[in-house]
């Protein structure tokens, strides 16, 4: 069993509950030769320290693009037009959006890093493992001497179950679960507070994913770091994260507790996407898909982006665009003051 | 690492056949032409002295050249016996000298010339390579690549002979022809070693000019999809120096596939830039090789197709097992 109850998740440093992210308005356009595609909207969150935020959707909605602003990873055509991305790091309060490269640089992986999807295409093919630890070590720690950074690594490998000795294999040689662990206890190596993770257990098998989301939960225990987590698969999120976060079409149209998300979804394509997997510890369930596929960006309905697929959709849903209100986007929960 | 022994093994049985191949192939093939030596140089005697040569001056003749009439077998034996005292026979345009000596003298002159430039052109290019591949479509990426595609298909003997006309003859900056001013004593002195650059400098800059722009239209395409991979993204991620992320992380994979071709250009080497050497008249292995081409020297012929046969098996022994060493991949696939 992974699921643990959110314990006193606190540096004492910064005090229980403190913010370390709060991203506001955040919008990231693809430039293209037409107009531009928006792949992320006007997207708003706050995560406290030493959480764990989920981030779930369906392919193009927008979750990997929203990955690369957040650690400022994004490559053109991407582009953040507008919002900013607050960071209190330890060493005080900025703006990720607005950064320079060099504040930039020194604020990556000390206290802001990153699991990318693939471990395999993520490592370096012809580095050994070691090497990829002790170079990103001595950068930030110019201090640190080799042969402890060798030994640093051996440690960090450890801490995810992988024995001292394979610090001088290269990746090929290991197993793709021992890759994305390694690859975990890199982003660990100089201790970050925040940990972006991409869809970090979707190239091993069930078994390795278990083991890999356990040693995700001990380690933020043990080392009090905050992750957004993403991933396509709402179930595993259930288990894992504190928050959930849905995204549909570039928005997140439901944030809450990953206990009353799942209980008691409140926007229909959250209730869409619980009912397509079957339950694992509740009585059985009918299960149901969501009809329809997601929109174009290229080309977005009017309205709520979900409403052609939307089974309660009324009056005005394919007009109005309903906002984050409340923790959800959807005009059943809206009064008429809070539509747009 | 058994299996990485195991791969040597197995490349260097691969390398000892090809070799043995090469020399079993440049021993048939002027057998199996019309004409032989013995028969050319009695032809050419006849024809300058106008009457027949005499039996034991055809005896002498045959003994130094092999008689074509000796049965074939018996020819090859006497031809590995000749090799394996690096006796490649004599030449016939120089004769008597033995064709070792001539290859020998040419050898130091090529492989400085072409052994050089094709280091310094394999740097050059690979370096602006990943530059322009870093960031494609950049200013630099924009002017240099299509230049560069430009120059490059630009022909060498024309690069080479309009180098030597303006700087060597208008300009009179480098000497007109040959690898060293002949009124000095070879040696290492001060003098003659002055020499030997100033004759060498412009062949040597047609050949980096010419052939830089190929290393350096493959490694920026290498390099433009290698930036595109995740480790690449990740390194960023990990708040590296650019020059480390470009260096360590982009360019030191995108280069695999150029090594390659490098390792193929040292093997080459060896045979001599044969426009090059025609052009400035240099003293290697390429003029070597003209001259005996003009002149039917079978012998020359022969030998020097033998040393830049056995020069590039070497070169891709070599090339394999660096690439042992630079791929570590590799070693298991064998």
């Amino acid at each position: 069993m992974i699921t643990e109850p959110a314990p006193g998740l606190v540096t004492a440093a910064t005090g229980p509950n403190s913010t370390v992210l709060s991203v506001r308005g955040l919008t990231v356009d693809y430039l293209t030769d037409g107009a531009p595609v928006r792949a992320c909207d006007d997207v708003s969150f706050t995560l406290r320290r030493g959480e764990i935020l989920g981030v779930a959707g369906e392919s193009g909605s927008g979750k990997s693009t929203l990955i690369t602003a957040l650690t400022r990873l994004q490559r053109p055509p991407a582009v953040t037009t507008e919002g900013s991305i607050e960071f209190h790091s330890r060493d005080g309060s900025v703006d990720l959006v607005s950064l320079s490269a060099s504040e930039l640089r020194a604020l990556r992986w000390t206290s802001l890093a990153i699991v990318l999807q693939s471990a395999m295409d993520a490592l370096n093919p012809v580095m050994r493992i070691g090497a990829q630890f002790v170079d990103v070590l001595r950068s930030h720690d110019k201090g640190l001497g080799r042969k402890d950074a060798w030994a640093r690594a051996s440690e960090l490998l450890g801490m995810v179950g992988i024995s001292a000795d394979r610090v001088r294999s290269y990746p090929h040689e290991l197993s793709g679960g021992m890759r994305q662990r390694a690859s975990i206890a890199l982003a660990l190596a100089c201790g970050p507070e925040l940990v972006v993770m991409d869809e970090p257990t979707t190239a091993v098998d069930v078994v390795m994913q278990r083991q890999i989301l356990a040693q995700v939960l001990r380690l933020r225990r043990e080392l009090g770091f905050s992750v957004v987590f993403v991933t396509h698969d709402l179930s595993l999120l259930l288990e894992l994260a504190d928050r959930i976060a849905i995204m549909y079409a570039g928005r997140i149209v439901e944030i809450d507790t990953a206990h009353s998300l799942y209980a008691n979804p409140r926007h229909p394509y959250t209730r869409g996407l619980r009912d397509s997997f079957p339950p694992l510890r509740s009585p059985l369930r009918r299960l149901s898909g969501i009809p329809g596929s997601p929109p174009d960006l290229r080309n977005p309905p009017a309205g709520c982006a979900f409403h052609p697929r939307c089974p309660d959709r009324f009056e005005g849903c394919d007009q109005e665009r309903p906002l984050l209100v409340d923790g959800v986007a959807c005009r059943l929960h809206q009064s008429g003051e809070n539509r747009a | 690492m058994k299996r990485r022994w195991a791969f040597l093994l197995r490349r260097l049985g691969f390398y000892l056949a090809a070799a043995a191949a090469a020399i079993g192939l440049n021993f048939l093939l002027p057998r199996l032409m019309p004409g032989d030596p013995s028969s050319a140089i009695v032809e050419e005697l006849e024809r300058v002295s106008g009457q027949q040569v005499p039996a034991e001056t055809l005896m002498s003749i045959r003994a130094i050249f092999g008689n074509p009439s000796d049965n074939l077998a018996q020819q090859f034996v006497d031809y590995l016996q000749q090799l394996s005292h690096f006796d490649l026979g004599v030449s016939v345009v120089n004769f008597p000298v033995p064709v070792a000596d001539l290859v020998w003298q040419a050898l130091p002159w090529t492989l400085l010339l072409v052994g050089t430039t094709t280091v310094v052109a394999f740097a050059i290019g690979t370096l602006l390579g990943v530059i322009a591949g870093w960031k494609a479509g950049s200013r630099f990426d924009a002017v240099l690549t299509p230049l560069t595609t430009f120059l490059s298909s630009v022909p060498y003997f024309w690069v080479a002979l309009l180098a030597l006309w303006v700087f060597g003859f208008i300009l009179g900056w480098t000497p007109l022809s040959g690898g060293y001013d002949a009124d000095l004593a070879q040696g290492f002195s001060f003098a003659y070693a002055v020499s030997v650059l100033h004759h060498g400098v412009l062949p040597a800059a047609t050949i980096v000019f010419s052939a830089f722009g190929g290393w350096l239209l493959g490694m920026r395409n290498m390099t433009v999809t290698t930036v595109r991979e995740d480790y690449v993204l990740l390194a960023q991620a990990k708040g590296l120096s650019t020059a480390r992320v470009m260096f360590r992380y982009a360019a030191r994979n995108a280069m695999l596939p150029s090594f390659t071709g490098f390792a193929m250009a040292l093997g080459g080497v060896v045979g001599g830039a044969l426009l090059t050497e025609i052009v400035f008249s240099y003293p290697g292995i390429g003029y070597l090789l003209y001259e005996a081409l003009q002149k039917r020297d079978y012998p020359m012929m022969q030998g020097v197709f033998l040393l830049i046969t056995l020069a590039v098996l070497l070169a891709n022994l070599v090339a394999d097992l660096a690439y042992v060493v630079l791929d570590p991949r590799i070693r298991e696939r064998g």
